[in-house]
């Protein structure tokens, strides 16, 4: 029990550190170095980036349904998003299309 | 003005009203998330009922440690028994992702005084995701959007915990696939940034150093190579821009 508790802490303490450090490292109120002002401003793409292949990591091309049904629905989604820009509509209609293939289809 | 202009370009392609109030702004942003986190706090819920840990623990790790991938490793350390130094390892490597998201908001939460700790606290991928890409329109406070948008997140988050760990076994209808949702809302924010802006090399930089370092380490440690990798090909895009 106890030590199940100081587990949940480290996982506190460590999430706290990663979302916390880059505040506490460079303040609002002190002047920046200007590379972070150039790191803000590409940084939310880039992220946006790895975060896109950090969902798609688990993909197997090589076994079972070979990521197909992840390439079509994210394909889906880019293409109906660049088509009528509308978020929940892209989203949803992904996640069904998803759906279905997983447990129809593949 | 630029700015006005394009926010009401968007607006009328989405054809919605301009909203009253914070919350009615920043509930739609919402949605996606609903419905991945109710679908994977859930999941965590079952998981976590499984290995003996009812839904006071989730409900209390969804509401302090509040980070879902780690939350989702933890199931293994707490049923382990793991040594907290090493769960404290993990997090860090886990989360590592998160200095990114910090790094990315210094500026948009710069500026922000009251409910500064919470939206750093709250700062998942998910909410990270919604938040740098909004900007309230002229009226609705830019604090209690964004704090609406990090709250109603971690709610559902919660409520999905508290639902697995309670009722999970007798969940029935099948919902495999669902998790894509979050999947598709990061593709839809990552089209959304291409969209709008004009220079795409951040965003290449992005997805080809993390497919890189993914093919080259590994669906397990990828992550930090890919954020060193994404810092240095940064670092030195603006070396050149200062040369030019």
């Amino acid at each position: 029990m106890t030590r199940h508790i100081l587990i949940i802490l480290a996982l506190i303490a460590g999430t706290l550190i990663t979302r916390f450090l880059p505040f506490w490292l460079f303040p609002a109120e002190k002047e920046k170095p200007r590379r972070l002002e150039y790191l803000g401003k590409t940084l939310p793409y880039a992220a946006m980036g790895l975060l896109v292949v950090y969902c798609l990591k688990g993909i197997n091309f090589f076994a079972g349904s070979h990521g197909i049904p992840e390439l079509l629905s994210v394909t889906a989604v880019a293409a109906l998003h660049v088509w009528k820009r509308n978020s929940l509509l892209s989203i949803s209609v992904g996640t069904v299309l998803y759906m279905f293939l997983v447990q129809a289809v593949f | 003005m630029k700015k006005e202009t394009l926010q009401r370009e968007v607006r009328k392609r989405e054809n919605t009203a301009i909203p009253k109030s914070a919350f009615a702004y920043a509930f739609p942003k919402t949605i996606p998330v609903m419905a991945g986190y109710l679908f994977l706090g859930t999941a965590y819920g079952i998981l976590m009922k499984i290995n003996g840990f009812g839904p006071l623990w989730s409900v209390a790790a969804s509401t302090l440690v509040y980070a879902g991938s780690l939350q989702y490793a933890g199931v293994s350390l707490l049923a382990a028994s793991a040594h907290p130094v090493y769960a404290l390892a993990m997090a860090l490597m886990i989360n590592a992702r998160h200095l990114f998201y910090g790094l990315s908001m210094l500026e948009k939460y710069g500026d922000i005084k009251k409910g500064k700790f919470y939206l750093i606290f709250a700062l998942t991928d998910e909410t990270f995701s919604v938040i740098c890409n909004e900007n309230p329109p002229k009226g609705i406070s830019k604090t209690a959007a964004y704090l609406w948008i990090s709250a109603l997140n971690q709610l559902y988050w919660v409520a999905g915990s508290a639902l697995g760990g309670l009722a999970g076994t007798m969940i029935t209808f099948d919902t495999a696939g669902l998790d894509f949702a979050l999947t598709a809302l990061f593709v839809v924010i990552f089209t959304e940034q291409w969209l709008s802006c004009k220079d795409h090399r951040p965003a290449l930089t992005g997805l080809i150093v993390s497919g890189a370092c993914l093919i080259l380490f590994g669906p397990d440690s990828f992550i930090i190579p890919a954020m060193a990798g994404i810092l240095a090909v940064i670092f030195q895009e603006e070396k050149r821009k200062i040369n030019l």
